[in-house]
């Protein structure tokens, strides 16, 4: 069975943590296990942009990889991108082990709003599932409802549903197999 | 499950897009970046190692930094890249943005200039356009292939050095008027051969009329090679040309020439030699310029010592031999068959099938394919059909490997009569094609005709 790690990427509420622990266990339905945060990220910063290395970030989780942890998945709140965008919600290895996902932009207050801490918890899952599904060499599905379809904007975040569709849920099943015959 | 209504949509790993940059990080994320969209994605950090790239094969899409070290910069990468192919999609990207550049960029000839960073949706949007104009040109280049009804070595799908010497030998025998017999297994693509030959040579704005000899009785066979005078027979209500007189200037193809009785050899030999025949009930010697392309999947060799086949005949047709090899002695050619095959298929039946799992390739690469190219095309089609997800699974082909282990657990008890055993093999092959004949005569090895008669002489059912 496969293991995910949950890693907080500096300083992190612990509900978060615990939410996104929840989804993996709810939806994929592998054990989960929090591990010691990644305090510092000042290697990843960019003074220019005021931002944090997508890429820089992830190198390092999936170089702090333990034994026997099948995926790793960083979670903060540090606003990330990855040089020719402007900002990503999340990045994963596709087919590899180890996810980033940042909650800055899934936050209403972000964008001027009022707090709607119901709809953060909805869009931490569709982003967690969707970087975890990445790592299970999903690529982005052209199924309007499913999780594994490309979001650019917080509109297509919102507009899909927090599930595989039937095809990406066959597929991830395969790879799952695959990885526990392993 | 996603169906597609319109246009066809190509797997999408089998587009390249090259990401151009002399900075690491921005390199490779931008092309991880891609992949997750289900792209195949190379990289280059150099001008000179993207037109290296470049020359190897041709990509859909292309990212280039403006500014790159090296002697040479974005908007000379993009010049050069026009030289290697004739319209290349190129995206000038920049950090540093002028109008000069812009202007400089587009006159050029960039499909489009963007300044790093970018929103997201920006990127998506346009590798999304460029896609959808390249799979619409791909697909208006196979109608039109399709429609010129040409067949020529791009249909023929092939890495194996046996059917790269056949290519070789059919370009230059193409343009001559030996007859060529082929043979090989059934469902190995005798017919397209045959094509190829017929339409790459100096005959391929004649008519190639194809004639499968076992399909028909020794009379009808007959009426059809020759044509017939009204009134030569019962039903002959008229003349009739036969398929000869048709191919007049152009090619015959004899398939299945292996099965045609002892008369019609010597009538076919007569037509090799005199070049001229007589139509059924007539007495008036008709003059015919036509190749003759033969084909079989049985031993003629052994049917001429055996005394079946006759050694004159079997020597008129002989001139030129092509022997194809059956698909499990060129599995290098499995991979690449597939693909094409999911592609065709999927656009045929509107279903999207983006890609095929590693172990289902492994699948369809152990297998032994008695049926061939045929048979391979017709288990994706079942695959396709079957399939709920976007992409074919090992489970997919399950039947296939379900097959193996029955014929492992195949007991024959010693005296078996042979006639059970071919009801037996008959009934069982049936089942596995859900009661299609021409799958089942291409994977018993038998023709169609042949496999009619023996259902009804075992009273099966279909």
């Amino acid at each position: 069975m496969i293991k995910v790690c949950v890693v907080p990427v500096g300083p992190l509420q612990t509900e978060r943590l615990d939410d996104a622990e929840r989804f993996v266990r709810m939806v994929f339905g592998f054990p989960t296990e929090r591990l010691s945060p990644l305090p510092d990220a000042a290697f990843a910063y960019d003074e220019h942009r005021s931002q944090y290395s997508s890429s820089l970030i992830l190198k390092e989780l999936a170089q702090s990889l333990p034994p026997g942890v099948g995926r790793l998945v960083g979670i903060t709140e540090y606003d990330i991108f990855i040089p020719m965008l402007k900002f990503v919600f999340g990045q994963a290895q596709l087919g590899g082990t180890t996810a980033l996902i940042s909650l800055a932009r899934l936050r209403q207050e972000f964008y001027g709003m009022p707090p709607d801490e119901e709809l953060m918890t909805i869009r931490l899952r569709k982003v967690v599932v969707h970087e975890l599904g990445h790592t299970f060499g999903l690529t982005h599905c052209s199924d309007a409802r499913c999780v594994m379809i490309l979001s650019t904007n917080l509109e297509q975040l919102d507009a899909k549903l927090d599930a595989f569709c039937e095809s990406c849920e066959l597929i991830l099943r395969d790879r799952v197999s695959k990885y526990d015959q392993e | 499950m996603s169906f597609v209504p319109e246009g066809k949509v190509y797997m999408k790993s089998q587009w390249a897009i090259l990401v151009v940059d002399d900075e690491d990080i921005m390199r490779d994320s931008m092309a991880a970046w891609l992949r997750e969209d289900g792209y195949t994605v190379l990289t280059a950090s150099t001008g000179r190692e993207a037109l290296e790239l470049a020359r190897q094969r041709d990509f859909a899409l292309y990212f280039v930094d403006l500014k790159m070290p090296g002697g040479i910069d974005g908007i000379q990468t993009m010049v050069e890249l026009k030289k290697i192919h004739p319209d290349p999609v190129v995206v000038i990207v920049t950090a540093y943005a002028t109008v000069d550049t812009a202007i400089m960029a587009m006159k050029q000839g960039a499909y489009e200039y963007i300044v790093k960073p970018c929103n997201p949706e920006e990127i998506s949007l346009l590798v999304e356009r460029v896609i959808k104009v390249k799979n619409l040109q791909r697909e208006n280049l196979i109608l039109k292939k399709k429609l010129s009804r040409k067949y020529n070595f791009q249909d023929i799908i092939s890495k194996n050095t046996r059917m790269q010497e056949i290519f070789q030998l059919v370009r230059e025998v193409s343009s001559l008027r030996s007859t060529v017999l082929i043979q090989g297994e059934s469902g190995t693509g005798k017919e397209l051969i045959a094509r190829a030959i017929h339409f790459s040579g100096d005959r391929c704005d004649k008519p190639f009329v194809c004639v499968s000899c076992g399909a028909l009785a020794e009379t009808l066979l007959e009426s059809e090679l020759f044509g017939h005078e009204k009134g030569s027979f019962t039903g002959a209500v008229g003349q009739k040309k036969g398929k000869f007189e048709l191919a007049h200037e152009g090619t015959i193809f004899l398939d299945e020439i292996g099965d045609i009785s002892t008369k019609l050899q010597m009538d076919l030999l007569r037509v090799l030699q005199e070049r001229s025949f007589f139509r059924v009930g007539g007495s008036d010697e008709i003059q015919v310029d036509a190749r003759v392309i033969a084909a079989t999947n049985r031993d003629l060799l052994q049917a001429v010592a055996e005394g079946t086949f006759r050694d004159d005949l079997f020597y008129r047709l002989n001139v030129i031999n092509i022997h194809i090899p059956p698909l499990r002695e060129r599995r290098e050619d499995i991979p690449l068959l597939t693909r094409n095959f999911i592609e065709e298929i999927s656009h045929q039946i509107g279903k999207e099938i983006e890609d095929i799992s590693e172990g289902a390739l492994k699948i369809l690469i152990d297998y032994d394919w008695p049926g061939n190219v045929r048979e391979l095309e017709n288990a994706i089609e079942r695959a396709i059909v079957t399939s709920r997800t976007r992409a074919l699974l090992d489970d997919a082909f399950s039947f296939l490997t379900n097959g193996k282990k029955e014929k492992k657990g195949l007991i024959i008890p010693p005296g078996m009569c042979l006639e059970e055993l071919e009801r037996e093999a008959i009934t069982v092959t049936m089942q596995r094609t859900s009661g299609n004949v021409k799958e089942a005569a291409a994977l018993l090895g038998i023709d169609r005709s042949t496999l009619y008669d023996k259902i009804k002489k075992y009273n099966l059912g279909r």
